[in-house]
């Protein structure tokens, strides 16, 4: 051959499937690790909740039991502790704080977003710096307030300092600002005042958001044990974590098994509520563009 | 139903000014079209109008009195979006009832859950389900009442919208590029539609569009607006045979206006590329000029007012064709003409032709000068859609 043409020859398919396999096993490969090394504890705690107390830590981990446990520990763990208090308790905190926070979050949101106002960036620009300041920063402060309030070892005292959640102002802000302006202004047109907007137009297409922020809030307040332990000195006002606490130190101290059949009650809740608006959680958080 | 004045309307944002110093008065129960390019500020003005924005200065009145310190439901017009502005979670039927449960409920009657227990609203929610589904056979959507916007094609919402907007019956009917967002055959039948719709409400319709062949069909007056300026007002025959402007003769008519360069000769007459045409001007300011002469004006042939171009290529619209030129003396100017499609395709170089009635002159500014031509006055009236 007088001249030859050397063209880059596609790869042979055998070749091209080897390395599909071999980049998919390595990224699934990490993703599995990362989340067997999260749920590991969980793993133990379930385990553990339906073990006999000699068998939780003997030196080979087996996942079910030689001798199934699991009757004795849930009711120690109920019986010992008031465990069905401590979840109502977290119910009412919870959703107190919730519900306050919708109401007071989406109207400001809303006016960021869509009303022209004097101010408007000073004071987005403020609720940027909000979600600066961490809750322990204000601690000090509220615990003084409450104190000569007289409202310590209250529900309310565990509610107030997170009934205006920055977060859920930008959060819903983010989501606001993408909702066309013809339909608020169709609406104005309509005769709709502001509030009506706000709720009868523009919250119902928000049901992701709100259900993304839902989980955000509910999951974060249910494990509080920093602001409850502050405020709370009373056994029957306890939320889940702290009860638990409370408990570990006295009472179930010695008896694991107990003590992880009360941790997977108290757990329960949020996952099964997760497992339910994961479909929502999921389209709001990447609705909203924060990830 | 109530006419509109316009009072020196002023807006800018920021440096910017969008709209200067806007006249406008539109009769009872006039079709009128605000028609130019994108971002001419068209679509502010109709805003302002509506109440949704406020003007820097000037005055609007609706009905003879001025309504600058009403909301916008207070000005009792209708408004319909280019794209529906439909409130997606409701159904058809709450969609075009929610003006109506607006003003005819009051709020508690209007909460969730509590409404159910007044009996008012009951009677109420009677009367104007009744006047819902009126509107709705009117506009042929009562079919699909109980599905959402966006179970809907285009042409369904803009109907729902349309409905939104009539069951008010508003003063005034505000239209923002309607039809902008539907494929062409469905604009050609909602433009139809549309102009039946004003004939039969005979309510007043402002109708913004950047579409001069909406324009064109549909409007009793279009108002040509660029730049923040009304450039010319006028009926739709008005604005195509008397553009006041170049630009009015380029935004106006399909394909676009021949411009050509001319200048004033030594007696008044009008010389154009070294000839000289059988037309006077006597008050040009300047020298300068600019020709224009519609492509369905042309055609090929000899005469005292040609123009010498060679043939480029041909574009068949099926019932005629368009036949695109350069002109020989600078080849950067385009010439077209219309032709009927048994027309041979000519090779080289042509003259194309044109009567001096067809010619519209321009002074160096752009604005028309007035031609002296004995003919002119038997010109017939042509609409721009049997030219089309």
């Amino acid at each position: 051959m007088g001249t030859s043409v050397t063209i880059a020859r596609p790869p042979a398919p055998a070749a091209i499937r080897m390395r599909r396999l071999v980049s998919l096993a390595l990224v699934h490969g990490v993703l599995i690790g990362g989340a067997v090394f999260m749920l590991l504890p969980f793993v133990f705690m379930l385990t553990s909740a339906i073990k006999p107390p000699g068998e939780i830590f003997e030196a080979t981990f087996r996942l079910w039991p030689r001798q199934f446990f699991g009757w004795q520990n849930f009711e120690a763990a109920l019986s010992t502790a008031p465990l069905l208090r401590f979840l109502l308790n977290g119910l009412i905190v919870c959703g107190g704080i919730l519900v306050v926070q919708l109401l007071v979050a989406i109207p400001c949101a809303y006016a960021l977003a869509k009303l022209r106002f004097p101010g408007r960036p000073i004071l987005f620009s403020l609720v940027l710096l909000g979600l600066c300041i961490p809750v322990q920063a204000p601690s000090l402060p509220l615990y003084i307030a409450f104190a000569e309030l007289g409202i310590l070892n209250t529900y309310l005292s565990m509610m107030m300092p997170f009934f205006l959640s920055v977060f859920a102002i930008f959060l819903f802000r983010q989501f606001f600002k993408s909702y066309p302006d013809e339909i608020i202004q169709a609406a104005r047109l309509d005769g709709v005042g502001e509030f009506e907007i706000v709720w009868r137009i523009v919250v119902p297409s928000a049901w992701p958001a709100i259900a993304a922020f839902s989980i955000f809030s509910v999951v974060a307040h249910w494990n509080d044990l920093y602001w409850p332990l502050i405020v709370i000195s009373d056994t029957k006002l306890a939320t889940p974590p702290l009860g638990m606490m409370y408990f570990a130190d006295s009472e179930l101290g010695s008896n694991y098994g107990a003590l992880a059949a009360g941790a997977t009650i108290i757990t329960a809740p949020l996952v099964i509520a997760f497992l339910i608006a994961r479909r929502h959680f999921i389209a709001g958080i990447t609705m909203t563009g924060i990830k | 139903m109530a006419g509109l004045t316009l009072r020196g309307i002023h807006k800018a944002f920021g440096d910017t000014s969008v709209l200067n110093n806007i006249d406008l008065d539109i009769a009872d129960g006039e079709f009128l079209t605000l028609v130019g390019p994108s971002g001419c500020g068209k679509s502010t003005l109709l805003r302002i109008i509506a109440g949704l924005e406020s003007q820097d200065r000037g005055s609007v009145s609706i009905g003879g009195s001025s309504v600058d310190h009403l909301r916008p439901h207070e000005r009792r017009i209708a408004m319909v979006f280019q794209n529906y502005a439909l409130y997606p979670h409701m159904s058809v039927f709450d969609n075009i009832a929610l003006p109506l449960t607006m003003t005819r409920l009051n709020l508690f009657e209007r909460l969730p859950l509590l409404r159910h227990l007044s009996s008012r609203r009951r009677r109420v929610m009677g009367e104007i389900a009744r006047e819902v589904r009126a509107v709705a056979e009117q506009l042929r959507i009562e079919t699909f009442f109980h599905r959402r916007p966006g179970q809907l094609s285009g042409g369904q919402r803009q109907r729902v919208a349309l409905g939104r907007a009539m069951v008010r019956h508003p003063q005034a009917f505000l239209m923002d590029e309607p039809l902008s967002n539907l494929d062409a055959k469905l604009r050609v039948h909602m433009r139809g539609e549309l102009t039946e719709l004003h004939a039969r409400l005979g309510v007043t319709m402002i109708y913004v569009t950047h579409d001069q062949i909406e324009a064109m069909t549909m409007s009793d007056r279009i108002a040509v607006m660029d730049h923040g300026d009304i450039l010319q007002l006028g009926t739709p025959a008005d604005v195509y045979e008397r553009p006041a402007t170049t630009a009015v003769a380029q935004f106006i008519g399909s394909p676009a206006i021949n411009l050509f360069p001319a200048h004033v000769g030594p007696s008044g007459q009008v010389e154009l590329l070294g000839r000289t045409l059988p037309i006077h001007v006597h008050n040009a300011p300047t020298p300068e000029l600019t020709v224009g002469v519609r492509p369905e004006a042309m055609r090929i042939g000899g005469g005292p007012c040609v123009v010498t171009c060679r043939f480029r290529r041909r574009e068949n619209l099926g019932s005629e064709s368009i036949l695109h030129f350069d002109l020989v003396a600078s080849p950067e100017v385009a010439v077209l003409c219309r032709v009927d499609n048994n027309m041979p395709i000519p090779d080289g170089e042509v003259t194309l032709a044109f009567k001096p009635r067809d010619c519209h002159v321009f002074d160096h500014n752009g604005r028309r000068i007035e031609i002296e031509s004995r003919m002119a006055a038997s010109r017939g009236v042509r609409r721009a859609s049997e030219v089309r």
